[in-house]
């Protein structure tokens, strides 16, 4: 059979959902090409905040990957825009001068960002937030400037607001109206809104009408109607949206404010269809996901000639994703004539609820501070229900699983992603998922906005019943339901001695587990039983299976030992030889003042390490990495102690130990940290006769300063309680929990407390000690073991003719 | 040496594989993870994970798939196919062992 040519001009949210939800229904029945006019695939625009945030990156919100229209056989041209569509010849012609004829034509072109305008606003340095670009420009503009204006207090205005103030700049927020969101909440919950968000920093200026955007090529300013100015390096429109129609405009298809749609989404041109934020259904432009979603499936449908009713319109609501605040609001909010409020005020707790209601019938609510009922009232409006169904419910329990109890197996719980409650309790049920992390890899609830994950919870809780708990329950891993310390003293207790095991005797789900439960059974075998423990190779992740590290391109970088950051001319020769010999891609200084050659073959890794003749620097292992120092009292003219040689002799005693993290030490020879003691899982600062230990200290994704730990006089004793303090770490941490995040758990003061007792301190010691009697090189190792070498650094290589 | 031609080539001796690992083996332009699962099994597929060219031959093997060592995806070594909910495949190699003797029919 012939293919039918199907042409998709937007590659954004709505039309690529259309097109998965049309591949589900007929994989074969159509030849796919989309045009976009970013030059990304398929992306998450609503993560665009989060990037902006520093919660994800860029890189992490791609929502279909080229090899995705690559192995459903889309062709897809990005950077590349429909300039003309001939409605009669079914044509569609691009900026590249590409003609392409079509069956069937969706149009799903979003929309564009409303910039006000303004005398000014097509200055250097005003941008929307819309799509990747903008995102770009934000970030590039916080790094060489300081002040930002927002105009615009909306959900958009607001998190690019709070991206911003992340990003380190001052933010005012401009506002023309008397209070913030005031298009999705009422006064009293946009004013709880700003104070919180005053508590974190940002600056509102309200009833403020921005007239002129001031400066020369570069914006300097704002200008309002008042006359007063404010200062702004970068100024971030966010006032609004108006649907991307021009195309369907020049080609003659019938706009209102949107392309005009019925309940199919068809246009009135035969064979076109919009969808998305271009489109207008009976009146309503819409701007956010989960209806879009709604919209695409009943197109899917209708393209693949599959009986449905059509669309019918959603009920909205919104959610602002600003970490540390819950406000929620959908349906109608405004209060008139014709509608009663029920309304509760917590200023105390700043909570805030208001729940609207006409004739009886709930059609509309605003939360506050506590958003759990938000799925719940959502759905209650969407049902039409009388406000007696809310307040009787209310007065039997006022748990979340009750409330997920009343639920019907059809209501949706992720409107982004069209999930049901009845497809999470199935998932739960067949795939024995115990984590909201399990439901959302399985069933992709809670992957875009995350707004319902609290309610995707609550359904965990109310399906497994007593087998779920949530706080203390958190599984390694999803083949199994014990959690780390179950997991632990079943070792302990049962002696068992091998990953296959502890796996099979546990009840694993997995009988050869998975990339989590793996490495971390094997760190924790080794760590309980040090001496008599095989350490398993195929359950280290390849960095520590191969004693270097992996680079994006699948070569190796190997990083010498040189305690305490200190060399010399002769092992420096050797460096620069082996750089030479092997044609190393690039030397490079690392963090921990070590010296990195990256690009090596795996092949080529076990004759390197013979010729440098060098212990393995352990740059990539979970275990101590560096020990990074200043110059020290020798040397430098504020330098009380000898950080180098209190450097060298950490780092000579505690190397190659294994841990479940990283591990970073730093030693500084006075207050001026230049080995940045102050962010290192162990940081030693030397005063004037005296030692500082910080711990806990972090540099990286979470960045935390460490705390101060003990004040010693002697080496000898700093070494004593840094052996302590890692045992502790090593004995008690989750694997992947890096010092930081455990010291939080667990509370400095506990630590301390703990270590404070002398009798405790030895027992770690003694236990650190035998661990550490055990730590073999890894490279000379290697190097002794011919089977070893051919097992794991060898590849095959078959020379072929072609036929 | 022996002349292959792409069909069926040697690629080497089945004791030599290292068991529940990958292996890396180029033929010709084609670079091919090669595993030895834990029921002796032999499996090949194109060494570059679809997500982003990650090398798959050094990823942890778990039954029949293995996990890419750059971001964790999870991909079936008989079909290479990915595992929800990530999606994508990998080319999956035909393989044969006989005697000693591992083959593979690219
Ligand atoms: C920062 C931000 C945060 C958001 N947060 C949320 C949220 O929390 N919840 C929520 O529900 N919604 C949110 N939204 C809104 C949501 O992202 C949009 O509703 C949704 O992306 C619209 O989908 P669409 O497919 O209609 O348009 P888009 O995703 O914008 O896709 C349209 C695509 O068409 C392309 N295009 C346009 N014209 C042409 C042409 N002539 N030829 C080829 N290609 C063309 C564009 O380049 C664009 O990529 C947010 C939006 C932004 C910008
Ligand atoms: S930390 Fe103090 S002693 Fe060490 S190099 Fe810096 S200034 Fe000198
Ligand atoms: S490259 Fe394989 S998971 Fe990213």
């Amino acid at each position: 059979m012939l293919k039918r040519k199907l042409i998709l001009i937007g590659n954004g949210m709505a039309g690529i959902r259309t097109i998965e939800e049309i591949l589900k229904l007929d994989p074969d029945g159509f030849d796919i090409t989309v045009f976009g006019s970013e030059p990304h695939p398929n992306y998450n625009r609503i993560q665009l905040s989060k990037v902006l945030q520093g919660d994800t990156t860029v890189a992490d919100i791609t929502l279909n990957d080229w090899n995705w229209y690559e192995s459903n056989n889309i062709r897809l041209y990005p950077g590349e825009s429909v300039i003309n569509v001939d409605t009669k010849k079914q044509i569609v012609y691009t900026d590249k001068n590409r003609e392409e004829p079509y069956d069937k034509l969706i149009i799903a072109t979003g929309s564009n960002p409303f910039m006000l305008p303004l005398p000014g606003s097509d200055k250097q340095g005003v941008t929307a937030f819309r799509d990747i670009k903008d995102c770009e420009t934000m970030l590039q503009y916080s790094k060489k400037y300081k002040k930002a204006a927002v105009i615009g207090g909306g959900l958009l205005g607001l998190e690019a607001a709070r991206g911003l103030l992340n990003l380190g700049m001052k933010v005012d927020v401009i506002h023309i109206n008397e209070y913030i969101m005031d298009r999705q909440l009422d006064r009293e919950a946009g004013k709880l809104l700003q104070k919180e968000l005053e508590n974190q920093g940002m600056n509102f200026l309200l009833n403020k009408q921005t007239t002129e955007i001031l400066g020369k090529k570069q914006v300097t300013g704002l200008r309002f109607k008042t006359g007063e100015k404010i200062a702004a390096d970068l100024v971030v429109m966010a006032v609004g949206i108006k649907p991307n129609v021009a195309l369907a405009e020049k080609s003659g298809i019938p706009v209102n404010r949107g392309i005009v749609v019925n309940d199919y989404m068809e246009t009135d041109i035969p064979n076109i269809f919009a969808v998305g934020e271009c489109a207008e259904h009976r009146g309503m432009v819409y701007g956010l996901v989960a209806p879009l979603y709604q919209q695409g499936e009943a197109l899917a449908k209708r393209i693949c000639s599959v009986y449905d009713e059509g669309y019918k319109g959603s009920v909205l609501s919104s959610q602002l994703k600003v970490s540390g605040v819950d406000v929620f609001s959908t349906g109608k909010i405004r209060e008139d004539e014709n509608t009663k409020a029920i309304k509760m005020l917590d200023d105390w707790n700043g909570i805030y609820k208001k729940i609207m209601i006409e004739q009886g019938k709930i059609i509309g609510a605003v939360l506050f501070g506590n958003t759990k009922e938000g799925n719940r009232l959502l759905n209650l409006i969407k049902n039409g229900a009388n406000i007696e169904e809310y307040t009787e419910s209310n007065q039997t329990e006022e748990s979340g699983a009750s409330l997920v109890a009343q639920m019907t197996d059809d209501e949706v719980v992720c409107g982004c992603n069209g999930v049901t409650k009845g497809n999470i309790v199935s998932a739960i049920n067949n795939d024995g998922l115990t984590t909201v992390e399990q439901v959302k890899g399985c069933t992709n609830a809670s992957r875009s906005c995350g707004s319902c994950k609290s309610l995707v919870a609550d359904i965990l809780e109310f399906t497994l019943g007593d087998k779920y708990s949530e706080d203390h329950k958190e599984s390694i891993c999803a083949c199994t339901t014990l959690t780390r310390d179950e997991v632990v003293d079943e070792i302990r207790e049962k002696h068992l001695t091998h990953t296959r095991e502890v796996m099979n005797v546990l009840g694993w789900k997995n009988d050869d587990g998975c990339s989590k439960c793996r490495p971390a059974l094997n760190y924790y075998l080794g760590m309980l039983n040090p001496t008599e423990y095989k350490d398993e190779r195929e359950s280290r992740f390849v960095n520590e299976r191969l004693h270097a590290n992996i680079q994006n391109n699948g070569t190796f970088s190997v990083i010498p030992r040189m305690y305490g950051g200190v060399t010399n001319a002769d092992d420096l020769r050797k460096i620069a030889d082996v750089a030479d010999k092997y044609k190393v891609k690039m030397i490079k200084l690392t963090g921990g003042q070590r010296i990195n050659l990256l690009g090596v073959q795996k092949q080529d890794l076990p004759s390197i390490w013979a010729e440098l003749g060098m212990p393995s620097g352990h740059g990539y292992a979970k275990g101590l990495r560096t020990v990074k120092t200043c110059v020290g009292a020798d040397f430098c003219r504020f330098g009380t102690q000898d950080s180098v040689g209190m450097g060298i002799e950490l780092e000579k005693k505690f190397e190659g130990l294994n841990g479940p993290h990283k591990i970073k030490m730093a030693v500084s020879a006075c207050p001026r940290n230049c080995a940045e003691s102050g962010i290192k899982d162990v940081g030693v600062v030397g005063l004037d006769g005296v030692w500082e230990l910080y711990v806990g200290g972090n540099a990286g994704t979470d960045l935390r300063e460490g705390d101060l730990f003990v004040k010693v006089k002697t080496k000898a004793e700093v070494l004593e309680w840094t052996g302590a303090f890692l045992q502790y770490y090593r004995e008690t941490a989750n694997y992947l929990e890096r010092t930081s995040v455990w010291v939080g758990r667990l509370g400095i003061d506990h630590v301390k407390e703990k270590l404070e007792d002398k009798g405790f301190r030895d027992e770690l010691n003694k236990r650190m000690d035998i661990t550490l009697a055990t730590v073999q090189e890894p490279w000379s190792e290697t190097l002794k073991d011919e089977n070893l070498v051919k097992r794991l650094y060898e590849t095959v290589n078959v020379p072929v003719a072609s036929k | 040496m022996v002349e292959n031609t792409l069909g069926r080539v040697l690629i080497g001796k089945y004791s030599d594989l290292p068991e529940r690992l990958g292996k890396t083996a180029f033929v010709g332009k084609e670079e091919i993870a090669l595993f030895k699962l834990a029921n002796g099994k032999v499996r090949a597929i194109k060494n570059r994970c679809p997500h982003k060219g990650g090398v798959l031959a050094e990823g942890m093997v778990s039954g029949e798939h293995v996990f890419c060592p750059m971001h964790d995806w999870k991909i079936n070594v008989c079909d290479g196919q990915v595992q929800a909910p990530d999606h994508g495949c990998v080319k999956a190699y035909k393989v044969e062992v006989e005697e000693n003797l591992v083959y593979i029919v690219i």
